[in-house]
């Protein structure tokens, strides 16, 4: 072929992948213009500091803040360091044969289960069995079974990262593999496993299914003061709040979405930050 | 004792596939000894059985004995942390930490439990000195040690292993990710580090083996063809395959 035709199926490629990119940023650009008209008429102080109300005018988000934040951070608590610990077992310590890489396959596979039969799994074991009531602990460990299957599957890539000639050096100087794991394997590997966490617990935030089955109130007029204090996060109240009869409340419930957007978009850049912090460790 | 470690029919498998068959070999006391031949050889699978690097591959096997001092390394007794913390080594491909120069150096040191500020400083640079890397990293030890050239994270391995005061130190093939001048640093390196330590080299350049090594052991195809004093595996080889490999006919 000639370097003229050549040079334009460049060019054409060139558009052909500039179109794509487009085309995703109209769609987010069109979501978010919609919410944000409707939503900010809304959107003012007392939206944040009120609970939420039969009238759309006195609806406030002050109740899911908290329950979101409660639950975020008991998912957090109980999912990292499951997940991590597991991610070092089957990369690190699992011998190979089948049973290990049967239970690394259905990990896998755990990760595409859907949300609500988590949710069912929660209400069934925490909620009744246990009898931990329609409760944040509940909740949080709902949650946490949901996200564990992406981390452990996100910090098992990051683990396998880690060069092995850096494990090598390690052992040849006569680290245990503990020392190993703690000195070359997990701070090399750890922006992994936090990128990991972010999307997963990115996840967990907009999750509404599985609570509405483990039980987040639809309603509630008080902030959680303990774990086993009932609760209601952002994406159950908006859930709530898009199904009222009453046309206003559409207003309400995209106003409710702009608020979870600058928690997700708050948390994510504690998260990266944090990854950061651990990127710039490895480098100096 | 003028031997330090003796092999006595060391066979090792991995899987079925045996890879050194009836390895017998003294290496002496503060000498270099290099191990050369071509590549597949086991030269390298031998040089990890002297640490027990290979007991991290899955599947393996060892027979026979290595002695160190008069002691069996693969013995009950011995425990492996301690073994390597006698018997260092360096790699093929520099891997120091992505840590800083300092953190690299105190990395073994700090295993073994020591833990105080002033004595560790003192290894560091001693260490530091002994590698010769001394001169060009004194006002950086807390820079990363990944923003040393290769030349210089190969001498700070050196510097890491000899910074845990070992008996023997392993080299595998520790110039071949390297440039000439870089490799002539390192080789008169190894001239000085004879003077303290027994170093046990593996080298695919025979040059270099004919250069700094005091004994030399020719492998081919998991057996030890022929060991003795250098000059005279290259000047007289007994054996004709070692003629055929040392003047180039194969390898």
């Amino acid at each position: 072929m000639n370097l003229g035709k050549r040079k334009n199926a460049n060019r054409i490629f060139h558009g052909i992948l500039v179109c794509c990119i487009l085309f995703s940023i109209l769609m987010l650009a069109v979501l978010f213009i919609d919410t944000f008209k409707k939503g900010l008429p809304y959107l003012n102080v007392k939206f944040l500091t009120n609970y939420t109300s039969r009238f759309a005018s006195k609806a406030g988000i002050k109740a899911a803040i908290f329950g979101s934040l409660w639950i975020i951070v008991f998912t957090i608590i109980i999912a990292f360091p499951l997940g991590v610990c597991g991610a070092i077992y089957l990369e690190e310590y699992a011998s190979k044969n089948k049973l290990n890489d049967l239970i690394k396959v259905n990990i896998s596979n755990l990760a595409g289960v859907p949300s609500i039969v988590y949710g069912i799994l929660g209400l069934a074991i925490f909620v009744r069995a246990l009898g931990f009531g329609r409760t944040i602990i509940s909740g949080a460990i709902t949650m946490a079974l949901l996200i564990l299957p992406i981390i452990i599957v996100a910090s098992q890539e990051a683990i396998k990262t880690v060069p092995h000639n850096l494990k090598e050096a390690s052992y040849a100087l006569g680290a245990t593999k503990w020392e190993t794991i703690r000195e070359v394997i997990l701070p090399y590997s750890m922006p992994g496993i936090l990128t990991g966490t972010i999307l997963a617990v990115s996840r967990a935030i907009g999750e509404a299914a599985p609570l509405v089955v483990v039980g987040g109130a639809a309603a509630i007029w008080f902030t959680p003061q303990t774990p086993f204090d009932e609760f209601t996060t952002l994406p159950l109240q908006i859930f709530t709040w898009a199904t009222m009869p009453q046309r206003e409340f559409q207003g309400v419930a995209a106003a409710g979405i702009i608020v979870l957007l600058i928690v997700l978009i708050f948390i994510n850049l504690t998260a990266i930050l944090l990854r950061n912090k651990y990127q710039d460790r490895i480098k100096v | 004792m003028k031997v330090k470690m003796q092999i006595r029919d060391l066979n090792f498998y991995y899987g079925d596939f045996k890879a050194l068959m009836d390895i017998n070999m003294d290496i002496e006391r503060k000498k270099v000894t290099a191990l050369i031949g071509p590549s597949g050889c086991g030269k390298s699978t031998f040089i990890r059985t002297l640490n027990r690097m290979n007991d991290l591959i899955e599947n393996t096997k060892v027979e026979g004995e290595i002695l160190l001092d008069g002691e069996d390394i693969y013995s009950k007794k011995i425990e492996v942390e301690e073994l390597r913390k006698k018997v260092g080594m360096v790699f093929q491909k520099p891997n120091p930490f992505p840590k800083s120069i300092y953190e690299n150096i105190v990395y073994g040191p700090k295993r073994h439990g020591i833990r105080n500020k002033k004595q560790l400083d003192e290894i560091v640079e001693k260490s530091l000195r002994g590698a010769a890397l001394w001169d060009e990293v004194k006002d950086r030890l807390n820079k990363s040690a990944w923003e040393l050239s290769g030349g210089q994270q190969q001498r700070l391995c050196i510097a890491r292993a000899i910074a845990m005061e070992p008996e023997v130190i392993l080299m595998d093939e520790p110039t071949s990710a390297l440039d000439p001048i870089a490799t002539s640093k390192i080789e008169n390196l190894i001239e000085t580090l004879k003077k303290d330590y027994t170093i046990v080299i593996v080298t695919h350049s025979m040059q270099q083996a004919a250069r700094i090594s005091d004994n030399t052991a020719f492998f081919l195809m998991g057996e030890l063809v022929e060991f003795g004093p250098t000059s005279t595996i290259f000047t007289t080889p007994k054996d004709q395959r070692t003629e055929d490999y040392i003047t180039g006919r194969f390898g």
